[in-house]
């Protein structure tokens, strides 16, 4: 296990060069100069051409990328901001906690509401339950995650007064961000439970379960449950992995200074370094939360476990993963 | 045995399944009696209703599309069909208990076999944690699985290995009764026979009654007392083991025995298949079930109910041409 993970963490060298080479060419292509930007349109040829110097866009790109990589790779220097002259580094520590703490109390919230909520339509199959169930599913997911906030914000904050329109000086303030993230992943994950759950409920072994005299509560849980766990932890895991890119959103609305809003700025305003080191962190924390996903499988199903005894690479673990 | 204390009696039970619009008939107006001690056999082709009547005497049909019609199932005194949830969760696993056809799934894939045997202890005897797994373990030795195995998962596990688990986890409470519902249909023939034998050795030393269904005649020879023989959802022969091999009856049991292959006989005998199918059991037929399919058939057959009558020493057949087949035979 332990040669596993120390596998998987090697392997995601590659992967980070990869996005790096990636966004950095995207940016390069991107119309738009950033020493224009900070300039203004009223600027001179010759203090542009200055600008550019001083932020090292005169140079060819392949110098620019080898520099960049090694600063960041062999320093964790992820350079400066073209308009604030801060470290990105630096600002992302204080940013990456608030989108990580948003990205896990709504996946938190998204579990212990889609899970229930998956089982009851799963076990009530073609009830009024079920079809209540997964049409509150479907109306979630294909709501607009940024309407459902702007009304949660009318209804709560403005018409009610109960929770801050903004900011999250207190815990108050994570409430409506959270649950506009988590509905979308809840109904996801409901969906997910529901289908997983169906797959096994007509198992011998659950009938085996039943047959012991087990309480059916306890036949949901620890038999049904429990098998259909493993597409249920790949779809939460994906979805933490898109929470942390869409947490954007409810920055955004919600004036959270997170990684989303963050980046947000920095692509309209063409700040290269604040872009890619931003797109690197995602990226970082996106492979750990897979490694996480596959750690937790492993605990889930011993079969999954076997295979990373005997080393296998491919396993069901990467066959759900693609499933999913 | 005669003398013996009856310990299950199934009257009259009756079982239908929903399924989109129609309604299946599995099993039809069954009754029967398994005394303490004895093994009966229940034998029928695949889809005659065999494993319907064990899963609704444990009450686990499928739900919502199975239910039991009508009918009682008479247990240690109390109606099985009528009591409560709670009470019926008490017998199943503890007094009765199942041990299912394909031991391939019937295993959770992801619990230890010993934690699977370890629940069905812990639901129904009154034991430490750890007296609880001392006994799982003496419940695989029991079974010849080396108590070490405890924490192994059923994909470490052979076919006839996980049978026996299965066994070892319908055996932990010490059952009055077991229902086998082909216990020994899915291993290979070598296994098969180890694991009749020391089903046969387990039932004698915890006396536990059987409820065999298999529909291998082989089986039902060395191991049952008596033998219920099922079509289309009806019992159509009910009688000791002896007295249903020396001396058959319905049209549907001769041909039962016809379609068995004999190695001593003549080599130039062919197999006598019963031709046809077994009608729908959305639309059953009026009168004799077997007639589409039986030589002796004529027009009462097919226009009567036919009744479960006795022809002497308790052997009962569902025929009215029994004269006419004994002569044939």
């Amino acid at each position: 296990m332990i040669n596993y993970i120390v596998k998987r963490l090697l392997l995601m060298i590659p992967v980070l060069l990869g996005v790096s080479l990636l966004v950095f060419t995207i940016m390069y292509f991107t119309p738009g100069d950033p020493a224009i930007i900070i300039l203004g349109p009223s600027a001179t040829q010759e203090s542009i051409a200055q600008t550019k110097q001083e932020l090292g866009l005169d140079k060819p790109f392949g110098e620019r990328y080898l520099e960049y990589i090694g600063n960041a790779f062999l320093r964790f220097d992820l350079g400066k901001s073209f308009f604030t002259g801060r470290s990105v580094s630096d600002e992302v520590l204080i940013r990456l906690p608030y989108t990580l703490k948003l990205a896990g109390l709504a996946i938190l919230c998204s579990l212990i509401i889609g899970i229930p909520a998956g089982a009851t339509a799963a076990m009530n199959q073609n009830t009024w339950k079920d079809n209540a169930t997964m049409f509150g599913a479907l109306f979630f997911l294909s709501m607009p995650a940024f309407w459902f906030a702007l009304v949660l914000v009318m209804i709560f904050s403005i018409n009610l007064k109960l929770l801050p329109v903004v900011g999250i000086e207190t815990w108050t303030g994570y409430i409506l961000p959270v649950i506009s993230m988590s509905v979308g992943g809840a109904a996801g994950i409901a969906r997910q439970t529901r289908s997983s759950m169906l797959e096994v409920i007509r198992q011998d072994y659950v009938t085996t379960a039943r047959a012991k005299g087990q309480k059916e509560r306890l036949v949901v849980i620890g038999h049904i449950l429990r098998n259909g766990l493993i597409p249920i932890v790949v779809v939460a895991g994906n979805s933490m992995g898109t929470m942390m890119g869409g947490a954007l959103i409810a920055e955004t609305i919600f004036s959270i200074p997170g990684m989303g809003s963050y980046m947000v700025n920095a692509i309209s305003k063409r700040d290269y370094p604040v872009v890619q080191g931003g797109v690197l962190v995602i990226a970082v924390c996106f492979s750990l939360i897979m490694l996480l996903v596959d750690i937790v499988l492993a605990f889930v199903d011993p079969r999954i476990r076997a295979q990373f005894s005997s080393k296998k690479k491919k396993g069901s673990a990467a066959k759900w993963k693609a499933a999913a | 045995m005669k003398e013996a204390e009856k310990l299950l009696t199934i009257n009259d039970l009756t079982v239908e399944f929903t399924s989109d619009r129609e309604i299946i008939q599995a099993v039809n107006h069954v009754s029967l009696e398994i005394y303490k001690g004895e093994t009966l056999g229940l034998v029928g082709e695949t889809g005659a209703g065999k494993t319907t009547i064990a899963k609704s005497i444990l009450r686990i049909l499928p739900k919502p599309q199975g239910r039991t019609k009508s009918g009682s199932i008479i247990f240690d005194g109390a109606d099985l069909l009528s009591i409560s949830e709670h009470e019926m969760r008490k017998i199943r696993g503890n007094k009765i208990s199942m041990i299912f056809q394909d031991p391939m799934s019937a295993l959770n894939p992801v619990v230890s076999v010993g934690k699977q045997i370890s629940e069905a202890i812990m639901l129904h005897q009154k034991l430490s944690k750890k007296e609880t797994k001392e006994l799982a373990i003496k419940m695989l030795e029991m079974v010849g699985i080396p108590g070490a195995r405890y924490d192994e998962y059923p994909h470490q596990f052979s076919g006839g290995m996980k049978q026996r688990v299965i066994i070892a986890m319908a055996l932990a409470c010490r059952p009055e009764l077991l229902l086998a519902d082909e216990p020994t249909t899915a291993l290979d023939v070598t296994i098969q026979a180890q694991v009749l034998e020391m089903m046969a050795k387990l039932k004698e030393e915890l006396k536990t009654s059987m409820l065999l269904i298999t529909h291998d005649l082989g089986i039902v020879a060395e191991t049952c007392d008596k033998v219920a023989v099922i079509y289309a959802g009806e019992i159509i022969e009910y009688a000791g083991v002896e007295e249903i091999f020396d001396n058959p009856v319905h049209p549907y049991t001769l041909g039962l025995f016809g379609s068995l292959p004999s190695a001593d006989g003549d080599k130039e005998k062919r197999l006598k298949p019963i031709n046809g199918m077994m009608p729908n059991p959305a639309r059953l037929p009026g009168g004799c079930k077997f007639a589409e399919r039986c030589p002796h058939a004529s027009e009462e057959c097919r226009s009567n109910e036919i009744e479960l009558a006795d022809t002497g020493e308790g052997h009962l057949v569902r025929c009215m041409k029994c004269s006419l087949v004994k002569e044939a035979r």
